[in-house]
């Protein structure tokens, strides 16, 4: 493995993390929307977002990559890879954050927000203040560890194209006739991002836990 | 177009048949062999060989921080490296078995340690020990209790034998992409994929809570 292949690792290495971190950013707040809708029951929204998120948690990346990439030119929407890529993840993030938002939002203790109401406090900031800042610490273990899933589901996005830290190791062990280094390396590069999350995700949860003995 | 897409759907209805049934058997299979070389793994786990069960327990965490798709091709481009030649299939079951018998065993040991430990203590006194004591005393609560996860686990497994279309095995979505490269209907065909798939992971989350209840009427 020469300097070239390194900086072809690094380069997938960094499109990995950008296409998990946007992925990210956009399906956990989506997640949450959903979960809203179906919390506050929205007559008809209900049901389909129920379906569409049981839909979505049973269909395979690759799947649904290939599903973005190759149906939305044919609606008239050209999108580039990454973008493709970024879609799909989210897609799949929201539908399973949509899950942990809810469980959140059921364990929510109900008298809260029946004082919060008493006290004339509106919708939105009950939501804000109250509800808000409550389950994102009781989710939080739930959506750390659904982000590490993420990032091992990540490599879907190579089959249309994306050089990620998995393709561009595919690519170097294909030119060297030696693919065994690269996966080592693509799989240190793994490692390391992912046990980032698991870390942060331990740290969380032992403040957590003082916080709750405190 | 889409009714022009499930028309060319309709025509090539037994190639997708015949890549769902590849799909359902690959997962069938590596569910199975997973299952049991996760017990296996388990069984060491828990063992008092203190070593092994460090080592593998280092090793369960690694494989836990693996993208499957990286794992697969590790197994198809890096066994024959070590002399091994194996088809793509086989390589794909190998790979599907391997990488989620370590998440069984995981989540094995996560019921076994939740687990309250007179029982375990009793089987001793009543001179349990060994695989007796594993067969008769720990699996039963510990299996029990892990129903549901070991459901998630299977659903996992349909979702991860996809990323096989990469080795080309002849499943799934790999006869969908086929297809939609043939006839220009990716909307219908990877559509059509997906209802597949949902479809067994609805039988597999069906199957769980039949087994909860058998279970709940046996106690």
């Amino acid at each position: 493995v020469g300097n070239a292949e390194y900086l072809a690792l690094a380069a997938g290495a960094a499109n990995t993390i950008a296409v998990s971190v946007l992925a990210i950013a956009i399906g956990t707040p989506l997640g949450l929307g959903l979960a809203l809708i179906r919390w506050s029951q929205v007559r008809g929204l209900d049901g389909i977002v129920a379906t569409l998120v049981s839909l979505l948690r049973a269909t395979p990346a690759v799947t649904l990559v290939l599903l973005v990439y190759f149906a939305l030119p044919t609606v008239g929407l050209e999108i580039p890879r990454f973008a493709a890529g970024v879609a799909t993840l989210a897609l799949g993030s929201m539908a399973y954050n949509c899950e942990i938002w809810r469980a959140a939002l059921l364990a929510f203790p109900r008298d809260q927000l029946d004082a919060a109401r008493a006290f004339g406090m509106p919708r939105g900031l009950r939501f804000r203040l109250v509800i808000l800042p409550q389950i994102a610490r009781a989710a939080l273990p739930a959506l750390v560890n659904e982000m590490t899933l993420l990032i091992k589901v990540s490599p879907a996005v190579a089959v249309i194209g994306v050089t990620e830290a998995t393709r561009a190791a595919v690519r170097i062990g294909a030119a060297t006739y030696d693919p065994i280094p690269p996966f080592l390396i693509a799989l240190a590069i793994y490692v390391v991002v992912i046990g980032a999350f698991v870390a942060t995700q331990r740290v969380l949860e032992r403040r957590h836990r003082e916080g709750a003995f405190a | 177009m889409i009714p022009h897409g499930i028309e060319v759907l309709w025509e090539q209805r037994d190639a997708m048949l015949s890549g769902f049934l590849t799909t359902l058997v690959i997962a069938a299979v590596a569910a199975v062999c997973a299952g049991l070389l996760g017990l296996m793994l388990f069984a060491l786990l828990i063992s008092r060989v203190r070593a092994v069960a460090l080592a593998l327990a280092w090793l369960i965490d690694l494989m836990r921080c693996v993208p499957f798709m990286l794992f697969c091709y590790l197994i198809y481009y890096g066994l024959p490296s070590f002399g091994i030649v194996i088809g793509n299939l086989m390589a794909g079951i190998i790979a599907l078995t391997v990488y989620n018998a370590a998440y069984i065993a995981e989540l094995l040991r996560g019921g076994y340690v939740a687990l309250p430990r007179e029982g375990i203590e009793a089987g001793h006194a009543f001179g349990f020990h060994g695989w007796r004591l594993l067969l008769r005393i720990i699996l039963p609560p510990v299996l029990l209790a892990s129903i549901p996860m070991l459901g998630n686990q299977m659903v996992q497994i349909i979702k991860d034998s996809a990323f096989l279309v990469i080795i080309a095995v002849q499943e799934l979505t790999f006869t969908a992409n086929e297809i939609q490269a043939t006839y220009y209907v990716p909307f219908a065909s990877f559509v059509c994929a997906m209802l597949l798939y949902w479809a067994l992971c609805l039988m597999v989350e069906a199957g769980v809570r039949v087994v909860l209840t058998m279970a709940e009427a046996r106690r």
